[in-house]
């Protein structure tokens, strides 16, 4: 790269700028930071990267502004390949959901999460059964009888996109309790979750942040939760019942277990350098209290990884995606 | 700014809509193509992925067929456009197509100046110094509003790396 | 009449001097941000989401939903002044807007717009302030079918107007329905008709497609004619705000229908966009003058504006009682309302009263600030006419550049854009009509993702569309509307057989 004497000096300047504030982090962006959302304006993963956004703002962390772009083509397969293409460019993270694993094996699109440097896990999410208030089962046994006395097919489940996440739950769910549901996809969430409240659905598996809402206004029922324990927040939600009391779909008879990540990833070939200024970015991140305020409105697990431990956690899951979506049918052809 | 004269030559209007019918046409038989290859067929889920667009496939080559034959029926000899008409379009659209092509390589703010300029000065026939403060102006609007006010970043070519914004 | 008292607590709220400043702001940026092409209300809430964290909620939600009122207000400036809708429910402004213009009646146009969605947002507020749950309630009713139904009243409602020969038209919608059904299939998730085109992957947006068809194609057809733009002989004065408010009070039916149909279609939430096609059409049906909508007809402005934003503000009621957006830009609201703590849904008006009733007096006062900041701004935009073509063409052809770029942020769009521009000075000079094309593209896939639901739901069975006295209502409705030159005609034969 040719540089002029005019950006070198420019580059001097932001130097010493940065140095002034203590010289810890051997590398800095020195442009706007573009944050990479594959999912449209209003969700989930949106949510999250705007919030973050606003905290790098709110607190300084950054010299440089983030700038959050959605690009949500394809089942964010747009925003997977812009990320891939952009080899070296430090100045791109990307916020993944479980579509990093889905929409390759579902679509086909040339992409695999090996694409892309491993920064952080910043959370995981995750996945509750909901049913409407009016319905007479409390409990997962009442619920799974009631789905096997259903003349088949009837038995609708509401849920976000097709052949992710939602639905191979859906599809878990049938295989452990040997039955069959009509899985009908919805675009965002809360859509579903008030297609619950409306009974145009009899179930969903939306995440605790799209539905806590309706289950606060006593529309909707939580019945388990598809994790290895009880989540862990414990102040009460409704009806002095916390997120903690839902109990765990294994304990119930519901052999599931599913956790959506909320990790960041890089373009190809990242330094070290480069890596470690995201991670600690991320840590400051993370010890805000408004970040601790969204992690507990969305009964968010909190589970924070970084480096090799991130990257193996990553290459098992891609491995239990591959398993899961080829039971259930969803790969696409030529795969 | 042409006056219309009636034997001033062009392209006849049964000769554009012919084409424009076929190219309607041959729009519709690729998504027919399209569709065939997402399966047209009604699976267990109803319809599959191509079912829709293969009818609406089918709906524009018949539509264009249709189209087709009542052009060349037409035996009204208009003319679509003169050919100095047709020049006048060309000179913004040919333009335009360099500006938009030449976009990826040398980013939106060069591209717009130049375009910017060449238009007022070639079109226009303004003087230099109000051609280059619209040209020159207009982009540096553009930036601060777009990229430092709404964080919008546009493309941006090798002179914005060099000058490190 | 509690109500009534927390409204008054609301005002107090929001008339506060640092919520009056954020709500000037907020309309300011607003209609910078409706007027710049691709900067749409969702994009442009976004963005400035994470500006208003360290606000009080309530000052925050003031400013973004102003920012809302703005970018609707601001939408209609460019359909009218240059053919360019930079918003889906701008469209149909432009159809009298644009004519209206061209005729050296730009400020008319505009105020008529700004009135009629002055008055569109304020039923809707009315409307939220005083029959807010119940509303809340029918919105529940509204599952993948009573949807579908809404689409295809929003379409049979609109089809079957134009003059333009009707093998045209069905070639000009399908071409629509084509092109809206490239991407991803949200029902089964696989992709189609991209043929492995990455570029392709995101379908074709509205925006590129307007942008090109409506904006781009203008301009080669002025160029056609002669480096002249119409319309410079606008008379740029205030006066003419006075002048066509003397008028407007003569179409009240319009108006009151059109303000019904935002609600409607505001609160199920189908959304602005096929509210304003269908207010348009219905208005054409129904009034006087129907056969000269399109020529620069008032009424043809009043209609889709009262609609579009009587339906942009009552989305917002979905949104705060019951979590769910009845627009994009709600959406990304709803998004800032988590962030902030609060939680929307059935227990936001109860234990949130503070930040609903400040919300809603906002609404009051934000559009009269905005009525206010427009109306007085209409010589200065319809001035703009004057500026000579050969200075204004480049630019808004960089800014329409811009704009197709920031949809999805690839330069691809931008040669997409010009491609679709030089097939829309073509369609339109072989007189293929553009709306019917338009409105496919925006509805299409949404028509099809509805029918797909409705039918997975029901087992394949068509029956699923006359299940229930609301479903089988609006489809009847459609189907009334779709035949109607044929039911008036039959109308007239039969007294003319009588007589």
């Amino acid at each position: 790269m040719k540089h002029s004497i005019l950006h070198l000096a420019l580059a001097a300047v932001a130097a010493l700028c940065a140095s002034g504030t203590g010289a810890s982090a051997a590398w800095e962006p020195v442009r706007p930071v573009e944050f990479i959302v594959p999912a449209g304006t209003g969700g989930g993963a949106d949510q999250m990267a705007r919030t973050i956004q606003g905290i790098v703002t709110k607190h300084n962390l950054m010299k440089q502004p983030m700038v959050v772009i959605n690009k949500a083509g394809g089942a964010g397969g747009e925003g997977f390949l812009d990320v891939k293409s952009s080899s070296g460019n430090p100045h791109k993270i990307i916020i993944t959901l479980s579509n990093l694993f889905t929409t390759p094996l579902a679509t086909g699109i040339p992409f695999n999460w090996k694409d892309l440097t491993p920064v952080a896990m910043l959370a995981l999410d995750e996945f509750v059964l909901w049913v409407n208030a009016e319905k007479s089962y409390n409990k997962v046994g009442e619920y799974v009888d009631a789905v096997k006395k259903a003349p088949a097919g009837t038995f609708k489940m509401g849920g976000t996109g097709s052949k992710q996440e939602d639905q191979i739950i859906t599809v878990a769910v049938e295989k452990a309790i040997d039955t069959k549901f009509t899985y009908i996809p919805y675009k965002g969430g809360g859509e579903v979750a008030v297609q619950l409240v409306g009974n145009h659905v009899d179930s969903t598996v939306n995440n605790p942040i799209e539905a806590v809402a309706q289950w606060r206004g006593g529309k909707l029922r939580p019945l388990c939760v598809f994790d290895a324990q009880p989540m862990a927040y414990d102040e009460p939600i409704t009806d002095g019942k916390s997120w903690k009391d839902i109990p765990t779909c294994k304990s119930q008879g519901l052999d599931m277990e599913y956790l959506m990540l909320r990790g960041i990833f890089m373009p190809p070939k990242a330094t070290k350098d480069q890596i470690d200024y995201y991670v600690e970015l991320f840590k400051k991140v993370r010890a805000t209290p408004e970040w601790q305020d969204f992690m507990k409105s969305g009964a968010f697990n909190t589970t924070f990884l970084t480096g090799g431990d991130y990257a193996k956690w990553v290459e098992a899951e891609q491995k239990r995606h591959e398993v899961l979506m080829k039971e259930a049918g969803f790969l696409a052809p030529g795969n | 700014m042409t006056a219309r004269r009636s034997d001033a030559a062009g392209p006849t209007h049964k000769a554009v809509e012919t084409g424009m019918a076929l190219l309607i046409a041959a729009f519709g038989i690729i998504v027919i193509v399209g569709s065939l290859k997402a399966g047209i067929t009604w699976g267990a889920e109803g319809p599959r992925a191509g079912f829709f667009p293969f009818y609406i496939g089918i709906s524009i080559v018949a539509a264009s067929a249709i189209n087709l034959w009542s052009a060349l029926r037409d035996h009204d000899d208009r003319l679509f456009a003169e050919w100095g008409q047709l020049r006048q379009v060309m000179s913004v659209v040919v333009p335009t197509a360099i500006y938009v092509g030449s976009m990826p390589f040398v980013g939106l703010y060069v591209a717009s100046i130049i375009f910017i300029g060449w238009f007022m000065r070639w079109l226009g026939g303004y003087r230099w110094l109000p051609t280059v403060a619209v040209a020159f102006g207009m982009p540096i609007i553009t930036y601060f509003v777009f990229e430092r006010w709404f964080l919008v970043p546009l493309p941006k070519g090798p002179i914005e790396e060099w000058l490190g914004l | 009449m509690e109500e009534l008292a927390n409204l008054f607590h609301g005002f107090a709220v929001a008339l506060q001097p640092y919520n009056m400043m954020l709500m000037v702001v907020g309309i300011m940026l607003g209609v910078i941000i409706g007027v710049l092409p691709g900067l749409g209300g969702a994009n442009g809430v976004a963005i400035l989401l994470p500006l208003t964290f360290s606000m009080p909620p309530t000052s925050a939600i003031i400013m973004l939903s102003c920012i809302y009122w703005g970018a609707l207000f601001g939408g209609a400036i460019t359909s009218i002044l240059f053919n360019i809708p930079g918003e889906p429910w701008s469209v149909a402004t432009t159809f009298d807007g644009y004519p209206m213009a061209q005729q050296g009646k730009p400020g008319e146009a505009l105020t008529a717009a700004f009135t009629s969605s002055f008055v569109g947002a304020l039923f809707a507020v009315a409307m939220i302030t005083l029959v807010a749950p119940l509303v809340a309630s029918f919105a529940l009713r509204f599952g993948p079918a009573e949807k579908f139904a809404v689409y295809f009243l929003a379409f049979c409602s609109f089809v079957g107007l134009s003059k333009e020969p009707p093998f045209k038209t069905i070639a000009a919608m399908m071409i629509g329905f084509a092109l809206a059904a490239v991407g991803l299939d949200s029902i089964t998730g696989q992709l189609r008709l991209t043929f492995g085109v990455t570029e392709l992957l995101n379908g074709f947006d509205f925006l590129i497609a307007v942008i090109g068809l409506f904006g781009i194609g203008e301009i080669l057809l002025t160029m056609e004619e002669g480096l002249s733009f119409r319309g410079g002989n606008a008379k740029i004065n205030l006066r003419v705000v006075l002048q066509t408010w003397r008028e407007l009070p003569a179409y009240w039916v319009t108006s009151l229908r059109s303000c019904l149909i935002g609600c409607w279609m505001g609160v199920t939430p189908a959304g602005a966009t096929p509210a304003s096609f269908m207010s348009y059409g219905i208005a054409k049906r129904l009034a006087k003058n129907g056969k000269n909508f399109g020529k620069g007809e008032i009424e043809g402005v009043i209609a889709p504006e009262t609609a579009a934003h009587a339906a942009g503000t009552s989305a917002l009621l979905p949104m705060l009682s019951l979590g769910v957006p009845g627009s994009p830009t709600a959406a990304v609201l709803l998004g800032g309302l988590l962030i902030w703590g609060l939680q929307p849904g059935p227990m936001l008006f109860v234990e949130q009263k503070e930040f609903v009733w400040g919300l809603i007096a906002s609404m009051y006062l934000g559009n009269l600030a905005g009525l206010l900041v427009v109306l007085t701004c209409v010589p200065i935009f319809a001035a703009i006419l004057r500026v000579p073509f050969s200075i204004i063409a480049p630019l808004i052809l960089v800014l329409c550049a811009i704009g197709a770029y920031s949809v999805h942020n690839s330069t691809f769009d931008v040669m997409l854009m010009l491609v679709f521009g030089v097939l829309g000075y073509l369609l339109k000079k072989c007189n293929y009509p553009l709306a019917p094309l338009v409105l496919a593209i925006v509805l299409g896939d949404k028509a099809e993702e509805a029918f797909r639901q409705s039918l997975l739901g029901s087992q394949g069975s068509l029956a699923v569309f006359f299940s229930n006295g609301l479903v089988s209502t609006i489809m009847i409705l459609g189907l009334v509307a779709l035949f109607w030159s044929a039911i008036q005609e039959g109308y007239s034969r039969l007294r003319t057989a009588a007589a």
